[in-house]
């Protein structure tokens, strides 16, 4: 009773989300500071080139401009790319190796200087060819680039080794922040501690672990905005706190995402002074056996784990406690590239005869010799929804005869257990910020390749599929090689389970306008479209 | 050669053992309860735990484990009596079997940390001197811990797991009891069987373990009847902080997390119910084993 109760509230709320923010239909407000939470207890630091996490992202993307990005009032797309600091997205050339961007003249970095296109190259440099002693995280999404040039103050060029769909997508990376040259040039690791961009907003102030300030930029490029006089982003890594605060409205919102149960509650509580926006997450959870174990080096034994699943029963019940809805396969199920339920269905983990499927799973089981096999689970100490997918997944393989542990260990734990393989089967993640399933998909190669694919398997079949399908410029063929890499990885060698995808839930107080959910919670940061209602 | 040395105290016949008949256990039993009804109170609970941790496959409706995301929490009904959890689970199912998850750390853990601490302490007593200390100094660098901290040191060291967390629970445990003990040990070290027995060449180990443990026993078993409901709050506690048993195992520490944190407004029964349970059972124990100290100490015993 109650959970209908909320879950009509939750959509109610979404209904009045809709309905309050129909797109372009109110013209906005300048003024007000906007405070929100960052889920989080600090960066730690804030160069984003050099960082992974959404603690950095939500706390600088504010300050920083980019070359291109997600359509700032379409963030959900994922095919369309647009301008930030560029003036118009390019046409590929040479046979689809040469990308050439022209600047926007006048854009000037928050300490007045001009930014030109030597500014862009220095950093993309520094993105794709970090120098000694410099850490950037994303080097293996720009594996396609031969050099960068900047041939004027006005241009910057990129060459491809080979054409491929998924430099663009790489390109509107949301950490590729733009820094100054002339800083580079001194300190490669200055901006790990200190921030100076040209975003909307000039950074003002942070204290460490409570919060970070900003304030309108006057200079900025995009007219018109940002809308608001400042910002603030408030700390607080516990979730009570930032629900509470929400509620309370000390803060207007977070972007992350919270559990169903919150959204449920505020809803609830507050009524229509908050409204929900909801999204499927480019991010989920990767069942890995470890090939290198006993019995998960026979297929039979990794295909019975995935046809014990009933992923189709699973996804809607677990979306009522867990922050994961869509089933879907090794490709975001909101892209061209993601299979049909017709195709998933075909492939061992998505039967849709689950009685069929259990049963092919003890035969397999049985003719394995592992029936009524024990082993431990492998899981990071997080609830949501890491702790939630691990006890369903033990329930499942519980219906085909299997016994297993739940073993919950912290973060660094974790890493280290998936690192050194010490794990039988391991609930892994796979967390990406703009939808490129050609990069993404990278995770489900063998080790050898992709180091953090952590199943530790030699498969050159594997490898071989993945090259063609990340070199195919025809989005039909294309499509059908991501279709053979994927029923390789999932249904041929099972190397995998893929668990529904993650989903995003960000309620915010219903004064907040402009901003759009997306896939992804690095995306759409910079907060320049945000405009009060009050 | 064994050398039986007389007791005086069972030489001098009481002459009230000639006239007062002996009480049967029976006797003794309804003596407690109508001296100790809280005491009986606390044995009541106990042995319902007992009872249905022991019988817990007879006792469940459903098994405590499996979801049923067809009845994903709902409220107390007649089909489930304490409601079910997010996972559907049925809570009654869960509570009792999570009354063994409780027994089997609390007992386990108690019995472990206190026969070591029991030895460890008669020994300390008994040898005196540079072991003493050196081994009392230890005791002081175990006892500066508060419990749980100690038993989340030893966890983070460990990883979780019902093993792993009822050693968490024995290491602090010993030097709780080696202290008492040896408090106790030090008296019985200068009565003069112990002398007799030493003049008589038997060993360290036979001296410590058959004449001087049997005698600090009292003392030790009302602490041991203490350890217990520690021991169960320790694991409730490193349950509810996400490092003592794990998922789907039904813990009634895990099932107060799982609820509290979540469901407290939306579905309260997932987090009243095992808090109950942890509660009357600390509580129970606690009852119990005062009674049981005012029974056994003769300067209480009368009062």
């Amino acid at each position: 009773m109650y959970l209908r109760t909320g879950l009509l509230a939750a959509g109610l709320g979404l209904a009045a989300t809709i309905a309050a923010v129909p797109a372009g239909a109110q013209t906005p407000k300048r003024g007000g500071t906007l405070v929100y939470m960052i889920p989080a207890d600090s960066p730690p630091s804030f160069d984003g080139h050099r960082e992974t996490t959404f603690a950095t992202v939500h706390a600088a993307a504010p300050f920083y401009s980019v070359l291109i990005r997600v359509p700032p009032d379409n963030p959900a797309s994922t095919t369309e790319y647009v301008c930030d600091l560029c003036t118009e997205m390019p046409k590929p050339t040479d046979d689809g190796k040469t990308y050439t961007f022209k600047i926007r003249p006048g854009v000037k970095f928050h300490d007045g200087s001009t930014l030109t296109a030597k500014d862009v190259g220095a950093s993309w440099q520094r993105i794709v060819f970090p120098p000694q002693g410099v850490t950037s995280a994303r080097v293996s999404y720009y594996a396609m680039v031969d050099k960068i040039e900047v041939p004027d103050d006005n241009t910057i060029v990129f060459k491809l080794k080979f054409a491929t769909s998924a430099f663009l997508p790489a390109l509107a990376d949301p950490f590729t922040w733009i820094y100054k040259k002339e800083i580079l040039d001194k300190d490669q690791h200055w901006y790990e501690k200190n921030i100076m961009g040209s975003g909307p907003f000039k950074f003002t102030s942070y204290d460490v672990g409570q919060a970070i300030k900003g304030a309108r930029n006057p200079d900025y490029y995009h007219k018109g905005q940002p809308y608001l006089d400042a910002i603030e982003g408030i700390f607080a890594d516990k979730q009570a706190v930032r629900v509470d605060a929400i509620r309370a409205d000390r803060a207007a919102m977070e972007f992350r995402g919270l559990p169903p149960s919150a959204r449920d509650s505020l809803v609830k509580e507050a009524g229509k002074d908050v409204v929900i926006q909801e999204s499927d997450w480019n991010c989920g959870n990767i069942i890995t056996p470890n090939h290198k174990k006993k019995p998960f080096d026979d297929v039979r034994v990794r295909r019975a784990l995935a046809l014990a699943i009933d992923q189709w029963a699973g996804a809607p019940a677990l979306s009522k406690i867990a922050t994961v809805k869509t089933v879907g396969g090794i490709v975001f199920p909101g892209s061209p590239l993601a299979a049909t339920k017709e195709e998933l269905q075909k492939m061992a983990g998505y039967w849709p005869d689950i009685e069929k499927s259990r049963a092919e799973a003890r035969r397999l089981l049985k003719e394995a010799g592992a029936e009524g096999l024990k082993f431990e689970l492998t899981n990071r100490n997080v609830d949501q929804p890491y702790k939630f997918v691990g006890t369903w997944l033990i329930g499942e393989w519980k219906k085909i005869g299997l016994n297993v542990e739940q073993k919950v260990v912290p973060t660094g734990p974790w890493f280290q257990a998936m690192r050194g393989g010490n794990f039988d089967v391991v609930v892994d993640a796979n967390c990406q910020s703009i939808v490129n399933p050609a990069l993404d998909t990278g995770k489900y190669l063998p080790k050898s390749i992709y180091p953090e694919s952590y199943g530790d398997y030699d498969d050159p079949k594997s490898a071989e599929l993945y090259n063609k399908m990340l070199r195919e410029s025809d989005p039909k063929a294309q499509r059908a090689a991501m279709r053979a890499y994927e029923t390789h990885t999932l249904d041929t060698m099972a190397h995998a389970i893929i668990t529904p995808y993650w989903f995003r839930i960000i309620p915010e107080r219903s004064y907040v306008k402009g901003w759009k959910i997306s896939p992804s919670h690095y995306l759409n940061q910079d907060l320049a479209n945000i405009w009060l209602d009050k | 050669m064994t050398v039986t040395l007389p007791n005086p105290a069972a030489t001098a016949a009481s002459p009230q053992d000639t006239l007062v008949p002996k009480r049967t256990a029976w006797a003794a039993a309804l003596a407690f309860v109508r001296r100790q009804p809280l005491g009986t109170f606390g044995l009541v609970i106990v042995v319902v735990m007992f009872l249905a941790g022991g019988l817990a496959e007879w006792i469940a409706p459903f098994d405590p484990e499996e979801n049923d995301f067809a009845a994903m929490m709902e409220a107390p009904s007649l089909v489930h009596w304490l409601g079910t959890d997010q996972f559907g689970r049925d809570i009654f199912s869960r509570l009792v079997f999570g009354a063994r998850t409780a027994l089997i750390v609390g007992f386990s853990s108690a019995v472990l940390g206190g026969v070591i601490g029991l030895v460890m302490g008669v020994a300390s007593a008994y040898f005196g001197g540079w072991f003493d200390l050196i081994f009392q100094r230890v005791l002081d660098v175990l006892m500066a811990f508060p419990l749980i901290i100690l038993a989340l040191a030893v966890v983070a060291v460990f990883g979780t797991g019902v093993f792993n967390v009822i050693i968490a629970i024995t290491i602090p445990l010993v030097p709780r009891c080696g202290r008492v003990v040896r408090a106790s040990a030090l008296a019985v070290r200068e009565v003069p069987y112990v002398d007799a027995a030493r003049a008589l060449g038997f060993s360290h180990s036979r001296i410590v373990l058959r004449h001087m443990v049997p005698n600090v026993l009292a003392p030790f078993l009302i602490l041991l009847s203490a350890f217990v409901g520690q021991a169960i709050l320790a694991e409730a506690s490193l349950s509810y902080l996400g490092l003592g048993v794990q998922e789907p195992v039904p813990a009634w520490g895990l099932m107060l997390q799982g609820g509290a944190e979540e469901y407290a407004t939306t579905a309260p029964w997932i987090a009243v119910f095992p808090g109950l349970a942890i509660m009357l059972t600390v509580l129970g124990i606690s009852l119990f084993g005062d009674a049981l100290r005012d029974a056994i100490d003769p300067k209480l015993r009368d009062r």
